[in-house]
């Protein structure tokens, strides 16, 4: 069985700002521009499939599946959403969405000099963020 | 692996959260209240202080919260007010509150605190009996509701520093901020 990598991580704010954005492979990379204008994008679209669901109490996308990639989004009830992009068929990726919005709220939130809604820009973060990752590579190769 | 939705209860909420000494964080507490008291010198300056204070925690830590509690959207204000009192309360402060006194709308009710950490050691002199010693928790909960859209009003009704039986907050919605997006109102 082939080996699912994440390709990229977007953090967006409740307004659709991008906060934070990295990539894990060198596919696909894009510059700060095309980043930041994804991410609103997604916002957006995010917004639109609420309104476009016959059923009420819609609260958006989760899932984005295309032929060759699939993006996972995990919104919280503040509104951030976290978001990979990831290989298809990658396994367990809302349970990774889990473990980076606890991360989010231990490193960057508990960090008094962080401001929010502002650019992520928290060594402890990426450090732990980068672990969580890996670790789940290795689940992954372990399989 | 257990579903991802299954929230945690109080006890295990509890469990899995770092804590401090209980008496670092109370004399630390003391200490920042002290310091306010000698830097603001009026006793409404610090109860408005400690408010804002309160009010910037609850805005951070409210994320925390929902995420390691696992809660899911509440239907109504009632069953907000219950997860604040049994699992807020209890994941940051190791007590639980009880909710009381609704009123017929069902949009303010009172939560009793019986034991209160903040207070331990402490006795309130008669040059600061304005003073609202616990002020922040109240901060803390409009802070927190605020980021889940709703906007609160918070205040001390009894106070047993100032002689009362327990310590009452009471707790008033004001109003629920929608969270749609406000696409009809381009006419």
């Amino acid at each position: 069985m082939a080996l699912a990598a994440i390709y990229s991580l977007f953090i967006i704010n409740k307004s659709g700002g991008l906060i934070y954005y990295k990539d894990y492979c060198s596919a696909g990379r894009m510059d700060t521009n095309d980043s930041l204008r994804l991410a609103s994008l997604w916002h957006s679209m995010h917004a639109i499939s609420q309104q476009l669901s016959p059923i009420p109490g819609c609260t958006g996308i989760d899932l984005l599946q295309a032929h060759n990639f699939n993006l996972h989004c995990f919104q919280s009830l503040t509104g951030t959403k976290i978001f990979v992009v990831c290989e298809t068929g990658a396994q367990n990726m809302e349970t990774l969405l889990k473990v980076i919005y606890e991360l989010y709220t231990d490193f960057v939130l508990k960090n008094p000099f962080y401001e929010m809604e502002m650019p992520i820009r928290c060594e402890l973060f990426d450090l732990n963020l980068a672990q969580v990752i890996q670790k789940d590579r290795v689940a992954l190769l372990g399989r | 692996m257990p579903p991802l939705t299954a929230p945690k209860s109080g006890d295990a909420l509890f469990a899995s959260v770092d804590r401090v000494n209980a008496e670092l964080f109370t004399l630390t507490y003391g200490a920042i209240v002290r310091q306010l008291l000698t830097d603001l010198e009026e006793v409404e300056e610090v109860n408005k202080q400690l408010d804002q204070m309160g009010y910037n925690i609850g805005t951070r830590l409210v994320d925390e919260f929902l995420a390691k509690s696992n809660v899911s959207r509440c239907v109504d204000f009632k069953e907000t007010a219950d997860v604040i009192a049994k699992l807020g309360f209890k994941m940051f402060l190791g007590v639980t509150a009880t909710v009381t006194n609704w009123d017929a709308e069902g949009t303010s009710c009172s939560f009793v605190l019986e034991d209160n950490p903040l207070v331990d050691f402490v006795e309130l002199p008669d040059t600061c009996q304005g003073l609202q010693y616990c002020n922040v928790l109240s901060g803390v909960i409009r802070g927190a509701l605020e980021m889940v859209s709703m906007k609160t009003e918070v205040t001390w009704v009894r106070d047993m520093l100032r002689g009362d039986d327990a310590y009452e907050m009471r707790v008033k919605l004001i109003k629920q901020v929608p969270e749609e997006y406000p696409y009809k109102d381009d006419d």
